[in-house]
Formats: C-alpha cells, structure tokens, sequence
C-alpha cells in the first residue's frame, strides 16, 4: 500500500526508530514479532473474539438527522464512545496485550494524558492478571480525576508525573524510562501511532478495525461504502488513522483530521503540532515536532488532556507531507461549544478529544447533501467538570445561550426556555 | 591524530572522564568547569548539550537540563562559549546530547562548527546507527569527528562487534540497564557483563558509564575498562553553584585519592 510503513520502518521521510541503545533490544524484539504474532490464526482469533464480546464491537454507525439537517448533509456517528471503557483506545489496548502475552511479558507499563487509554490499559491487565503501572502528568492527574479512580480500581499503579509540562509528553518521557530500567520483564502498550517503528505501525493495524467497519456500515445504510468526507480528531493521531485507514487509497473519500488549537495559533496557547512544528525527533519517531529554533520541544497547550501533545504519528506526518489528509484546527472554545450542541441536539456527550472534531462541521464549506463521517473517539464521563465549568461560565452570560442554558441547569424554573430549545431556537 | 587517539595510545587505565551539562549550575560556568577539570587531571570531558526531553536521564541530570534551558543556554551559545576553549585546555572533548538539537542544527553545521573549536568526538544516544551509517557517517568523517556508541548488559553479541568495527575512539559500556544516575555499588549482574565484554576482546577501548558516582564504583569499573565516565554524582556535587572551583577540586580529589 501506498502509505504504509516501509522495510525500514519509514512512512516518506518519517518514522524510523531513534531510540537510545538501552531500548534497542525490546523494540528490535518486538519489530521482529509483531507481525509473526499479529498474522497467527491463535492471536486473530483471540482478538476478534475479544472485539466483539468484550469490546462490543462493531461499534453503531448512527445517522445524526438533526445535525443532518441543521448542515445539509448526510452525518453520520461512527460510535467508539459506545465501546467498552468509553474510547476507541482499547482496540490497540486488547491488541498489544495479547502480543505482550506472546512475548512472555508479566508487566504493562503506559502513559497516559486523558486517561482514557490507562483505563483500557488497566482493563486489559485486570482481564489478564498482569502488573500494570500507568504514568499521567501531574496536571491530567487532576483534570481527569475519574478515569484515575478508575485505574486505581482497576488495580492500576497510577504514576503522577511531576516533570516538565505534566502532561502526555511529560507522562511518555516517564514510561519510557520505566521500560529503559525494567527492560526484560516488561511490554510498553503505548497509546497512540507514535513512538518508534514498529508502534506506529502496530497500533494502526489495532485502530483499522474502525474504517473496516465504517466501510460496511456505510454500504449497508447508503448502499455505497464510500463517504465524501471523514473527520477525526488527533492528538497521536489514533483515531484518526484507524477511521481513515481503509480509505487511504480511494483519494476521492477526502480525510480531514482536527488539531486542537487551545486559545488560538497566534497566542502560542497551541497544540496543533502539523501548523506550526517542523521535523525533529520525539519519543523515538521523526515527524512533525513542536520545538524552538535550537530543538528543544515546545510545551503544547489543550484543554483536551488527550491532544495535549507536540507531536504526531509519522503517518500523518507523511499523510499532511502527500496532501492525502487535510489538517484544520479547532480551539478550545470551538471544542466546547460543539460538544454541547451534539450533546443537545443528539443526546451524546462526546469527549474533549472528539469535540475538537465535531468542531470541523463548523469550519468546512460541504456540498449540499454529501455523506459524512466523523469518527466518535470517545465519551465525555471523564470531561463533565470542564463541562460543568463551562457551562457555570456561560451561564454568566446575558445571551441567548443564558436562557436556554438557565433552563438546562434548573429545568423546571423556564417553561419558556423549554420551548426555546424545542423550536431549535438555540445555536450553540 | 585525533585527541581521544592520543589519549588511549598514552593511558589504558584508570581514565577518568566527567560529564556536566553545560548552562547549569548558571550561564557561563562552562568554560570554568571545563578548565578547572583539566587543572585537576581529568582525562577527558563530556559537555552535555541540554535538552528538553532526556529520555535516557534520571532525575540528577534532568534537573540540571532543565534548569540550563531556563537558564537560557542553547547549542550556539554553548559552542560560542567554548570558542577559545583550545587556547588552554589540551584535553579530549566530547559533546553529549540527544539527536533533535543537532538535528536542528543541520548536522554538516554541526560538525563543521565544533571541528573549528577542537572537539573531538560526539555522543548522541539516540541517534541510530543505521541512520549514522546511511546519512552521517560520511559527515562525521570528513570533519574528523568521533562518534561514540553506546551498549548495554542487553545488547547481544553481534551488535557489540558490529559496535566495534564502527567505532574509531571508544565504546561507551553503560553499566547497567538503567537511566543516568547515582549508584553506590555495582551489582553482581553488571560484573558478570563487564567480564563478558572484557572477554570479547574488542579492537576500541572501553569507557563505563551510568551509575559511576564514587571512588568505589569508579575503582572497581576500572578493573574491567580503560575508565569510566562520573555524570550525574559531579552534576550533583556543583549544582549549588557556590564556590565552584573548589568543589569541582574537592570531587575530584575524592575519586583520585
Ligand atoms: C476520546 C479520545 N479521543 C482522541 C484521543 C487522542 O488520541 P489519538 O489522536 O491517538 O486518537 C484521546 C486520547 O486520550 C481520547 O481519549
């Protein structure tokens, strides 16, 4: 295929393995297996059965009719929030464990920024009896404080990370010097398509099961397996890959992937690492790098915990680099308000992450009727205090949001902002 | 000849090699560690270039990173800060960093630049060696710059020859399967490995380094190497930053006598 990984572990100019010698041998070791592993009949048998009794998958494809008709399009949910643990992230999780398994590993380590992957993590130890240790930045330790009961439930180790920023790149640096002092005994289930070769690949064959089923689905509901559009947000950029990954080569099914652009490019308050960073080297992959002029890598800024991060998968370094995927941004408010309108209008309340994408509907010129997808990581249990304080904020203010918000937190005070919302009045 | 060459023609044993990271404790004390290093008869000098996310450094040196960035250094003002270092100091120097500041640099500037101050050799743990070999090495070798390579208790035979053949100066043998930092004691493990490789009988000379903190440690690791490399136990020892030069003699002392 066209875009992906080659022998060398390279997409185009990125990826590679840049790795200090001490994880040579555990990342040579898996690069030698995982496909022996992934292609065994013993693992794919094991994964799907787990995918679809544990997970719950497929995952629904829905149609959005009143975000259809509020846009002139044909909208449709691919529901990865409705997955086990609330996110898309424990297709990969459920994946690697088994290869961890495989490889004789007793202990899982992972980082984690929005939580949502230590909670898979953990599940999957919980579910296997292996030790499990999850690194998180100080700061998403307190600002996704369920998913940290939770893996602490789960029997989790949860690491708060005191270093730099105290975030997912904090949290990364931090597991990935756990693995360089534990390195036999240990498997690393990173998070995302980053990391070094064989990771990105890896964890994109987990994340595809997304775009296979989406190309089903579609069919099946449309009569055509092909959308126009599909939008994902990234952070890593996991989602994203595994809603595009069937459609990479029908070039005309456009992909759109969402960065979270925190108080905006011009403050510096960013995450939008394909806007303003340029290739360098994080976490073992070169791509696309948020850094200064002498390579030190720049703090990102989010309010999504789970696209707090300077980097990129390689592929989408390669995929921005082909102009095969359209990169746009959304910032933190954008995010928000997107989140209460899918929140209202379908009765979902989408995460952080997945926010920043339905933001997109907003800021892309659609043709009049076309299909299209965007991919729902993950729910938003784990957000409900920013929601929460986001909507104390709003509420704030004299607007015709105050009034149909007014009737949100005290519902039976308003008769008439009740009406308000049934007429369609608001627009978020 | 090459000043690291020079070094191991004239000295076999019991090399003694200091690593800092330059910026820290404060802007321009590195050419003053660098100095006072060679006035108290060490062999050789790693300057740390500093990085945001030193992935294969425990906390001593992360901190010292750290706390160099805000202090405000850069690779180009480390490097104009050791312009004249050959004026005075005679000894092999070596640059240690990660590969994204050189990167970013441009790697030809990179050797060209530190070819004219007189270092010698580099050593950027995370640089691949097939990515050296496929892009680099022609670079480094007509700068006439060393690059160093690192091995573990875990790297198999085969990749240490392979190590060997490419390596011109010296192997750099961390002691353990750890991240830099303070050790007190060697393990057992680690003696079995330093036999192993010394066994191997490898063409390089062979440098430890990682958890070398102490005379002990310093003078057991010298029973099986050419020397050992003490960051992190020295980071620590200056970090105050009072009284510099006496600090810097007194460590020393402390692993000489
Ligand atoms: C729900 C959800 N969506 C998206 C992401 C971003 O990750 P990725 O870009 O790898 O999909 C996260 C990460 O934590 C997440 O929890």
């Amino acid at each position: 295929m066209k875009y992906s990984v080659n022998k060398t572990g390279y997409y185009g100019n990125f990826g590679g393995a840049y790795i200090p010698e001490l994880l040579y041998p555990n990342v040579k070791n898996l690069e030698e297996n995982y496909m022996k592993i992934i292609n065994s009949a013993s693992f794919q048998k094991e994964f799907l059965a787990l995918l679809k009794d544990y997970v719950g998958r497929p995952s629904p494809l829905y149609y959005s009719k009143r975000l259809s008709d509020k846009y002139h399009i044909n909208l449709y949910l691919k529901r990865e929030d409705l997955n086990h643990t609330g996110s898309h992230k424990i297709n990969n999780t459920i994946g690697q464990i088994l290869i961890a398994k495989h490889l004789g590993k007793k202990r899982i380590i992972a980082e984690t920024g929005a939580g949502q992957h230590g909670v898979a993590t953990a599940t999957v130890c919980a579910r296997e009896g292996l030790d499990c240790i999850i690194f998180m930045g100080e700061t998403d330790v307190l600002r996704q404080k369920p998913n940290v009961e939770k893996m602490q439930m789960l029997g989790a180790t949860v690491v708060p990370v005191k270093s730099g920023n105290k975030t997912l790149k904090d949290a990364t640096n931090e597991a990935i010097r756990d693995w360089i002092n534990h390195p036999s005994e240990t498997h690393y289930i990173i998070g995302s398509v980053v990391g070094p070769h064989p990771y990105p690949d890896m964890v994109t064959q987990f994340q595809s099961v997304i775009s296979e089923e989406i190309k089903k689905q579609l069919e099946e509901q449309t009569g055509s397996e092909n959308p126009d559009t599909i939008i994902a947000c990234v952070g890593g950029g996991s989602n994203a890959i595994g809603a595009f990954y069937h459609y990479l080569e029908d070039e005309n099914v456009k992909l759109i992937a969402v960065e979270a652009d925190g108080l905006g490019l011009e403050t510096g308050e960013t995450a939008a690492t394909i806007a303003i960073g340029k290739p360098g080297i994080i976490h073992g992959s070169k791509t696309m790098l948020m850094q200064t002029d002498d390579g030190q890598i720049v703090e990102p800024y989010s309010i999504s915990a789970g696209l707090d991060y300077p980097g990129i998968g390689p592929i989408h370094a390669h995929l921005f680099e082909t102009d095969r995927v359209e990169f746009i941004r959304a910032t933190d408010d954008e995010a928000l308000k997107a989140a209460l309108e899918l929140t209202q209008m379908e009765g979902i309340i989408p995460a952080l992450e997945t926010a920043h994408a339905l933001a997109a509907l907003k800021k892309i010129k659609f043709k009049k009727g076309e299909t299209v997808v965007i991919n729902i990581s993950g729910r938003g249990d784990k957000d409900m205090e920013t929601y929460r304080n986001y909507l104390a904020k709003i509420n704030e203010k004299p607007s015709e949001e105050r009034l149909f918000i007014g009737m949100y937190s005290v519902p039976t005070s308003n008769i008439h902002g009740a009406d308000t919302n049934v007429n369609g009045l608001f627009v978020p | 000849m090459n000043r690291i060459n020079q070094l191991f023609k004239d000295k076999q044993n019991s090399i003694l090699s200091i690593y800092f990271t330059a910026g820290h404790p404060e802007m321009g004390t590195t050419k003053l560690i660098i100095e006072e290093l060679e006035k108290n008869e060490v062999d050789m000098i790693e300057i740390g270039i500093p990085f945001s996310d030193p992935l294969a450094d425990g906390p001593v040196i992360q901190q010292s990173s750290q706390k160099a960035l805000e202090n405000g250094m850069t690779l180009k003002k480390l490097l104009a800060e050791i312009k004249d270092i050959r004026h005075k100091v005679k000894i092999p120097l070596l640059l240690m960093g990660y590969f994204n500041t050189v990167f970013q640099y441009g790697v030809e500037a990179f050797c060209s630049d530190i070819k004219s101050i007189g270092i010698d050799g580099v050593i950027l743990p995370d640089m691949p060696i097939k990515v050296y070999e496929a892009k680099y090495q022609k670079i480094f070798e007509k700068y006439g710059i060393i690059p160093v390579f690192l091995i573990t208790p875990e790297t198999s035979e085969e990749r240490i020859r392979k190590i060997d053949k490419l390596s011109k100066g010296f192997i750099y043998m961390v002691s353990s399967s750890s991240t830099t930092g303070i050790k007190n004691k060697l393990d057992e493990k680690s003696i079995v490995y330093f036999k192993r490789i010394k066994e191997m009988n490898l063409k390089n000379q062979l440098i430890a380094g990682f958890g070398i903190s102490n005379k002990e440690t310093f003078d057991e690791i010298c029973k099986y190497a050419n020397g050992g490399i003490i960051g992190s136990a020295f980071v620590k020892a200056i970090e105050t930053g009072e009284n510099l030069l006496s600090q810097i003699k007194r460590f020393i002392a402390t692993i000489k006598y």
